[in-house]
Order: structure tokens, then C-alpha cells, then sequence
């Protein structure tokens, strides 16, 4: 074929510096127009910080573009405050301080840089939670997500990476046996009756449709290396490189949620003895606890929560009053961005970061039975006012 | 020893540049994640077979002539500018394509991307171009509209006359690939030039990030306002980054010629009007496009053109004249003859609804133009979008008259 030989050298020896072209452009004519937005990275980015931190990456090559695009491609909702970024590996959350510390802060009451954040998962230590009234409790949740250490994240990592996740995490899960003991299915290989099982249990999740997640990259090369994992009693499942490298559920209708945490606790547990086993261990570190791909879902990554029946509560003036004093927040039973259908709300914990599993699903619990008890209450034609909770 | 080999890879980004201290060639690049830092640690090795993407239920050009081989041969290259073949494959990976459309399936990040990837792109580009062979042959360039005889419609049957191209400026990376200040100064460049222009060209730009709510809405009732991209072939090359930023529309007081700055390519040039006269779009096309050629030039810039490939544009479909010439036109009872595919493919035509690709045709109104890009001058595109209009106007004619059709022979194969 014919080749200019300019261009054969061109290709075998490229010797301009990598940091030259990339700063070819001053740091002015590159920052991002953010006059539109309302995310937590445009309240915190500003054009020094992004001076400051352009020329630099992680060792996996993410840059501080990288980290940001999902947020100058989504410029927010006036009334909702996504986060706006994203981590490519767990060095991101290092290099990347400047502008991190400031977001996670933001994001997570006021968590400075110098806290501490415990992790316990051990779920002797959560108090009651087995008797959650099933009259209006009708399921409860609990859910989180773990990276595997080593790896770069879902935004980031190439395909030959993510099917290293894949086989790792299968082959751990397929370790566990008592009424852990599960089966994987790959989305790529699953066979159309697999298919409709997993969507009638409510297991099947779908490629990303979110502007939020795409514009991260996190959808690239899909179904490729993606999965689930479940065991056979339909209470434990894991999602493999879906939003993060996995997210473990645990859930079983009615309200004994101790049940649910013990199982959650139990599950994690042994996961991690297995990955460790193999060599491998999850992102974690004492200031923000598991290192997981959204800032959001630092700290435990964990998500407590319950299907509950609250039509008289929900409709009191104070109902979002009293959720915000006892931590917790509503979501239609659709999940984030739904509305409530026949007064059943999907009530879960705030935190993340800051908290730990135990305290946050305390909190729960606490908190569902306080709200419980307000409906009958309220049924019951008497008034709330005197069990409205001092915040926590 | 050779000091600081790297190579710093992005598989999502622009950055990945090879990158040599010493001038000496290292055989064989073993690893896919190297920090150039003196002792940052290696992350990962992979061979090329374990990113090796998993193609079975893909029917895309990519898909196609990807085999693991090329793949490995190419998976360590990269662009001066950083674009690697896994930013260029990826749109192909995402969007397998439909068993009865075949998609191209890759991108361009920018001019280089042709050269560094092309042990794929020129089995692609010989597949989707009828067999035109970039490593041989030349494209022929020729925008002198003089030459085009019988390009003045019956308006019974043809409602409107449109041609469209695109033009990249050399230097700047392409729309996948492209950091926020290039494409600001792809806009800066065009917005400039375009405001050189005078007569019946004399016209005005509206940024899509400053546009009022007023002009926004006569864009809109002027058909000429483009949206954020949604269709997930471009999503996935990431041409949607940043919007609106640096995007825009400029369009002559006429509203006879349009230009899209930033949108799938730096710019989209269209010169249209209502009726039949395909000639006289045509030669405000030509004037308009070499118009701004000769006031970039005079600025220092010129638009990415060589001889094998023609005019270059991020989408490989694109290449050469990058032009599609087409009418709105009438043939209801030609468009219930069963001949009519056989018909156009002998014409070298493709018809389309009048919504655009992948639209339906209503009332008989079809779009009609040529199929071929690449291997054909602008001339002889347009003449044979000239003749065949011509002849499905004859046909229709015919038709209404009780008259019986015929299908024209079938085009000499010219590059096979």
C-alpha cells in the first residue's frame, strides 16, 4: 500500500510530549461553560481549580475532563442537585482532592476532608428491626456496592478489565453455598426464558437509558461482561458492572429487616473472604470508607429501605418535615425519580458517608416505625403533633 | 535502555499518545497502562485478545472487516493527537445494527485517524463505496456547476431542490474527538470566514448557546434548527459532548444557503429552494463553498482534502464529496410500481421519506438522491441525480398516460 513515509514516521515515533497537547489551549479557552447549571460540580469548580488540576491524571490515564464530562453534559434539574462527576478509578478521588473534597462535602453534610468514617457490618449490633408491621411494611431492602481494588471503574475500564471483573466476581459468588447458594447469569448469554424470569422477579436490570450514566461512559461496549447473580431462595442478588463493579441486594417482602441486614451483612461478608482468597480486595479506605464510581455512594454506598403503605402520613403538611429530621428520604416504589402509586412510598435512608451500615439502618428502622405508628394515628383520627421527632 | 517508553492510554478519552523520549522504537508494546511518572507502578496488562470485542451479533462495516488480527496490530496506535482505535471503534461496538441496515459502525477522531487506522478503514471504505479503493485510486473533485445540463425541473413533480456536504478544517480534531477549545475554535474559524460573505450569500450566525427564544422559534418554523443529537450512532462517538457549546446555524438572508457549525461534522453546508431548480442550487453551493474555502485560506486555514480520500469527514460514509443532491418530488403512481427499487438502484439513486432517512413516504412525495460519496465528482453526482429525476419524471409521466415503463440498464461497475 501505498504510505507517505512522513506519516510511517509520524506513527512509529510520535515524541511530543502527551501534557503539550493536551495543553495546547490555554486553561481559559478549555473550561467548560457552566452558566446553565445546577449540579454539585458546577457549584464547586471554578477556573483555577480546573487550571490546577488539567495537567494532571491518575495512573490510568483519567483526567479531570473525564471526571467532569457527565455534569457539563447534564446541566441539572432547578429542583433536583445531581452530583456531576465521576471516578475512573479509585486514584481519582486522590488526584482529583481539589475538586472532590469540596463535592463530597457538599454532598454529605459537611464531611471535611480530615473525617473519619467507621464501617460495621456486623448485624448483631442493629437493635429490634425484625417486626416491622406487614400491614404496611411490604418489603424491605437493603442495598450497596463494591470495587474491586486494582481495577479502573465502569466509566474508565476497557473491555478485557471488565471481563476480569465479571470472571473474578463469578467466580467467587459461585463459592457460596447455604441459602446463599446462587446461580450467574451474563446477559450476553442468556437464553429468552432466563430473560423473562429475571424480569418477573424484578432482577433484570436494563442497559442504562440515563443521560446521567451515558454521558460517563459507563453504558460503552454493553452487554459485554454484565450479569446477575441471585440465589435460589430470590433474597441475595448481585449486579455485576452495571453502575459500579457490583452492587449487592438483599430483600424479601414484609418487614423483618433484620432479617434482610443479617443476610446483607452475612452475604458481604463472605463475598469479600472469597475475592480475598483470590487475591483480591474491595476499595476502601478510613476517610471514605468503600470507594465506589459516584461520589454519592461513598462512605457505606449503602441504601436501606422499605415498600410502606403511608396514605394519611404522606399527606400531612409535615411530611417532608419529618422525614428530613429523621434522615431519611421518599421515592416513589418505581425507584429514584417516581412517584408514589396508592400511597406506598419507597422510604430509605439519606447518608451514605459519615454514617455507618448499622447506623443507617437503625435509622431506618427507627424511623419507618416512628411513621408506622403516625399512620395508625392518623387512622385513628388523632393527631401526630406530639411524636414529631427533634432532628436527628 | 529505552528511558521513558509510555504510553498513556485512555480508553474513554483523547489521551493516548505514544510517546518516545530517545527515538527508539520499541518492538511490541506490552502494556496497555503505563503513568510516563518515574515510578508510578504498572496498573494492567492485556493482551489485545482480552479486549478483543465480542462482534457475533453485530452487522456493521466495522464488525465486518475487524478481525482479531487488525485489532492487534492497531489496538496500540494512536493519533498525534491521542484518538486510539478504541475511541473510533466504539460507536460499532455500542450500536450492533440492524439485520437489514448496515451501518458504518466507526469513526474519524480526526485527519491522522485515516492514515493510523487504516488497515480497517480502507476495507470499510471500499465495502460502504462500491468497491473504490482508497490505496490505489483518486478521487475526483470538481464543484464547477457550469457543467450541469437539464437541471431545471418540471415543479408539477419536483417541490424542492437541496444539496448537502460537509467541510473539516485541517488542524482541529474532529467532533468525537475534539477538546472544548478546538471546537470553539472550529466555530471561531467558520463564524469568521462565513461573515466575509456578501450578495445574495450576505447572512448571520446564531450560536445555539445565545440564540433568543424568538429566533430560536423562526429556526424552528424555517425547518433549519438542529437538535442535540439522540440517535445513539452518534451519542456513542461522542459528538454530543458539551452541547450547546460551540454549536450554531448560520444562514443567508435568503434562507437559500445554511451552515451547521459543530453539529456531526465542523460544518454541514446546504444550499436549497423550494421548486426545481437543481441547477441553480447547485451553483449557489459551489459559489458559496469555494467562497469560504479562499476566505479561510486567506486566514492561514484550509479544509481537510487529499487525493484518495477527497474531502475528509468524521463519519467514512462521508468521505470524498461528502454530497448528497436530492428533491422532494411527486410520483404517486410510479411509487406504487412494484419496478421502482430496481429502477432507482439503476439510476444509482436511494429514495427516502420526506422526513429524512428512516422516514416514510406520505402522499407519494418521495426524497430522492444520489447513493454514491466516494469515486464520483460533485458534477457527475449531481448530472446523475439530474438524469435520473429526469427519467423517473418521464416514467411518471408515461404512467398517467397509460403507458408502459421501462427499467433503465444497469450502471457499468466502476470500481470492482
Amino acid at each position: 500500500m501505498v504510505k507517505d513515509s512522513s506519516t510511517q514516521q509520524l506513527i512509529k515515533r510520535i515524541s511530543v510530549n502527551w501534557s503539550q497537547l493536551k495543553m495546547k489551549y490555554s486553561s481559559d479557552q478549555e473550561y467548560p461553560d457552566l452558566s446553565q447549571h445546577n449540579n454539585h460540580m458546577a457549584k464547586v469548580l471554578t477556573p483555577e481549580i480546573y487550571e490546577s488540576l488539567r495537567d494532571k491524571e491518575t495512573p490510568s490515564g483519567f483526567t479531570v475532563d473525564d471526571v467532569i464530562q457527565t455534569g457539563i453534559d447534564n446541566p441539572g434539574h432547578p429542583f433536583i442537585m445531581t452530583v456531576g462527576c465521576v471516578a475512573g478509578d479509585e486514584e481519582t478521588y486522590e488526584v482529583f482532592k481539589e475538586l472532590l473534597d469540596p463535592v463530597i462535602e457538599d454532598r454529605h453534610g459537611g464531611y471535611k476532608p480530615s473525617d473519619q468514617h467507621k464501617t460495621d457490618l456486623n448485624p448483631d449490633n442493629l437493635q429490634g428491626g425484625d417486626d416491622l408491621d406487614p400491614d404496611y411494611v411490604l418489603s424491605s431492602r437493603v442495598r450497596t456496592g463494591r470495587s474491586i481494588r486494582g481495577f479502573c471503574l465502569p466509566p474508565h475500564c476497557s473491555r478485557g478489565e471488565r471481563r476480569a471483573i465479571e470472571n473474578l466476581s463469578l467466580e467467587s459468588l459461585d463459592m457460596l453455598d447455604g441459602d446463599l447458594k446462587g446461580k450467574y447469569y451474563a446477559l450476553k448469554n442468556m437464553s429468552e426464558e432466563e430473560q423473562q424470569q429475571l424480569i418477573d422477579d424484578h432482577f433484570l436490570f436494563d442497559k442504562p437509558v440515563s443521560p446521567l450514566l451515558l454521558a460517563s461512559g459507563m453504558a460503552r461496549d454493553w452487554p459485554d461482561g454484565r450479569g446477575i447473580w441471585h440465589n435460589d431462595n430470590k433474597t441475595f442478588l448481585v449486579w455485576v458492572n452495571e453502575e459500579d463493579h457490583l452492587r449487592v441486594i438483599s430483600m424479601q417482602k414484609g418487614g423483618n429487616m433484620k432479617e434482610v441486614f443479617n443476610r446483607f451483612c452475612t452475604g458481604l461478608t463472605k463475598i469479600e473472604g472469597l475475592f480475598k482468597e483470590r487475591s483480591h480486595e474491595f476499595m476502601w479506605n478510613e476517610h471514605l470508607g468503600y470507594v465506589l464510581t459516584c461520589p454519592s455512594n461513598l462512605g457505606t454506598g449503602l441504601r436501606a429501605g422499605v415498600h410502606v403503605k403511608l396514605p394519611n402520613v404522606s399527606k400531612h403538611d409535615k411530611f417532608g418535615d419529618i422525614l428530613k429530621r429523621l434522615r431519611l428520604q421518599k421515592r416513589g416504589t418505581g425507584g429514584v425519580d417516581t412517584a408514589a402509586v396508592g400511597g406506598v412510598f419507597d422510604i430509605s435512608n439519606a447518608d451514605r458517608l459519615g454514617f455507618s451500615e448499622v447506623e443507617l439502618v437503625q435509622m431506618v428502622v427507627d424511623g419507618v416505625n416512628l411513621l408506622v405508628d403516625m399512620e395508625k394515628k392518623l387512622e385513628a383520627g388523632e393527631s401526630i403533633d406530639d411524636i414529631i421527632p427533634e432532628q436527628k | 535502555m529505552a528511558s521513558n517508553f509510555s504510553r498513556i492510554l485512555s480508553s474513554k478519552q483523547r489521551i493516548g499518545v505514544l510517546t518516545f523520549v530517545g527515538g527508539s522504537v520499541t518492538a511490541g508494546f506490552l502494556l496497555h497502562r503505563q503513568h510516563v511518572g518515574a515510578a508510578a507502578p504498572v496498573r494492567r496488562s492485556y493482551p489485545a485478545s482480552a479486549d478483543y470485542p465480542d462482534l457475533r451479533k453485530h452487522n456493521n462495516c466495522m464488525a465486518s472487516s475487524l478481525t482479531p488480527a487488525i485489532y492487534a496490530k492497531l489496538c496500540d496506535k494512536a493519533t498525534p493527537n491521542g484518538y486510539t482505535l478504541d475511541l473510533a471503534i466504539q460507536t460499532g461496538v455500542d450500536n450492533p445494527g440492524h439485520p437489514f441496515i448496515k451501518t458504518v459502525g466507526m469513526v474519524a477522531g480526526d485527519e491522522e485517524s485515516y492514515e493510523v487506522f487504516s488497515d480497517l478503514l480502507d476495507p470499510i471504505i471500499k465495502e460502504r463505496h462500491n468497491g473504490y479503493d482508497p490505496s490505489t485510486m483518486k478521487h475526483p473533485t470538481d464543484l464547477d456547476a457550469s457543467k450541469i445540463h437539464s437541471g431545471n425541473f418540471d415543479p408539477r413533480y419536483v417541490l424542492s431542490s437541496r444539496v448537502r456536504t460537509g467541510r473539516s478544517i485541517r488542524g482541529l480534531s474532529l467532533p468525537p474527538a475534539c477538546t472544548r477549545a478546538e471546537r470553539r475554535e472550529v466555530e471561531r474559524v467558520v463564524v469568521d470566514a462565513l461573515a466575509g460573505l456578501h450578495g445574495d450569500l450576505d447572512g448571520k450566525y446564531y450560536s445555539l448557546t445565545q440564540m433568543t427564544d424568538g429566533e430560536q422559534q423562526q429556526l424552528i418554523d424555517d425547518h433549519f434548527l438542529f437538535d442535540k443529537p439522540v440517535s445513539p450512532l452518534l451519542t456513542c462517538a461522542g459528538m454530543a459532548r458539551d452541547w450547546p457549546d460551540a454549536r450554531g446555524i448560520w444562514h443567508n438572508n435568503e434562507k437559500t444557503f445554511l451552515v451547521w457549525v459543530n453539529e456531526e461534522d465542523h460544518t454541514r453546508v446546504i444550499s436549497m429552494e423550494k421548486g426545481g431548480n437543481m441547477k441553480r442550487v447547485f451553483e449557489r453551493f459551489c459559489k458559496g463553498l469555494l467562497e469560504v474555502e479562499r476566505l479561510i485560506q486567506e486566514r492561514g486555514w484550509e479544509f481537510m482534502w487529499n487525493e484518495r480520500l477527497g474531502y475528509v469527514l468524521t463519519c467514512p460514509s462521508n468521505l470524498g464529496t461528502g454530497l448528497r443532491a436530492g428533491v422532494h418530488v411527486k410520483l404517486p403512481l410510479l411509487s406504487k410500481d412494484p419496478r421502482l427499487s430496481k429502477i432507482l438502484d439503476n439510476l444509482r439513486l436511494q429514495k427516502r421519506g420526506t422526513g429524512g432517512v428512516d422516514t416514510a413516504a406520505v402522499g407519494g412525495v418521495f426524497d430522492i438522491s444520489n447513493l454514491d460519496r466516494l469515486g464520483l465528482s460533485e458534477v457527475q453526482l449531481v448530472q446523475t441525480v439530474v438524469d435520473g429525476v429526469n427519467y423517473l419524471i418521464e416514467c411518471e409521466k408515461r404512467l398517467e398516460k397509460g403507458q408502459d415503463i421501462k427499467v433503465p440498464p444497469p450502471p457499468l461497475k466502476q470500481f470492482k
